[in-house]
């Protein structure tokens, strides 16, 4: 019924690895498994930990967790079209449930789809995912408290952060846009004040993206 | 200790960047141009969580010479570009690491 098997492996690696470094960062499993309860999106919740860690306050975690965010702007956009006859409850499950691999496989289906029910297939897909990241997140934090720290498990954060970028560098603009933040987030890291070093890295890539994108189109048109 | 009413207000702001759209977007609301920046938003962020966790140390200052996670982040994005696959890249950069810690010490 839903085709989102092949979509959901990726998910797994990303709970296991998050409840393994709650665990390891000093969070009790309470916390770690509200936090996949309540946040329900795997990019948040891990800088959320990166963040913490590092000692941010509570206004730039809100804050970075935001801008992480702010892709999920282009998912309801995208989207809005295909459920605005929705009731508002619908609408409210859905959003809950809106995650970047649910709207990886039901963003085409819903394109193709004629029928009246096909939202279904988006709660499908989320709720999938709920349920395997909740799991993920469980077994993570069984294996947290046995995993040595020494293994270095925090370096899986920068690395599932590059795995979802890896189509991306195909692309010229998106290579600049990435050298740019990454620049500025190193360079920056020490030196911009309350560790807004992520947002600040983020603004400045979006404003390059702007502006090249900007000068294709003048090109071409 | 995590204080749990920041975990509800992500939780929030989480629920509210995926509801605002779907709840109260007209479709023409959005232009193409910004439709075009916003799907720049990975490129733009998620380099600010790499970069810094690669190249720089548990105090904060650069680490260029015999650090293993470049040589490892490099392999895994190689991989990654090749294979286009999530796991493929995690792994090949987490095993690589483990080998380079595991012969140097």
């Amino acid at each position: 019924m839903f085709n989102v098997s092949p979509l959901m492996i990726p998910v797994v690696p990303f709970g296991i690895i998050f409840g393994v470094l709650a665990i390891d960062l000093g969070l009790n499993a309470y916390t770690t498994m509200g936090m996949s309860i309540i946040i329900f999106g795997g990019a948040s919740q891990i800088i959320f930990l990166q963040l913490f860690s590092a000692g941010a306050s509570s206004l730039i975690i809100l804050s970075s967790v935001g801008a992480v965010n702010s892709r999920h702007l282009l998912y309801g956009a995208v989207l809005s079209e295909h459920l605005s006859d929705l009731r508002l409850f619908w609408k409210i499950i859905l959003s809950y449930f809106l995650v970047d691999q649910a709207f990886a496989v039901s963003h085409d289906y819903l394109k193709k789809s004629k029928d009246k029910n096909r939202y279904f297939h988006l709660f499908g897909a989320g709720a999938t995912c709920w349920i395997i990241w909740q799991i993920t997140t469980f077994l993570g934090i069984i294996l947290g408290s046995i995993v040595p720290d020494k293994l270095g498990l925090t370096f899986a954060i920068p690395l599932t952060f590059l795995a979802l970028l890896v189509n991306d560098f195909r692309k010229l603009i998106n290579v600049l846009v990435i050298i740019v933040s990454g620049f500025i987030a190193t360079y920056g890291y020490e030196i911009i004040p309350f560790k807004a070093y992520v947002i600040v890295s983020a603004l400045a890539g979006l404003f390059v993206a702007y502006i090249l994108t900007k000068l294709i189109e003048k090109k071409n048109g | 200790m995590v204080d749990w009413l920041i975990i509800i207000y992500c939780g929030l702001i989480t629920f509210f960047t995926r509801f605002s759209m779907i709840a109260l977007l007209k479709k023409e609301m959005f232009n193409n141009r910004i439709r075009e920046v916003l799907s720049y938003v990975p490129s733009a962020i998620f380099p600010a969580i790499i970069f810094p966790a690669i190249f720089l140390d548990n105090t904060g200052s650069m680490v260029i010479m015999d650090n293993p996670k470049i040589i490892a982040a490099v392999i895994a994005t190689i991989i990654g570009v090749i294979s286009k696959n999530i796991l493929a890249t995690i792994f090949s950069g987490l095993f690589s690491y483990w080998l380079m810690i595991f012969f140097n010490y």
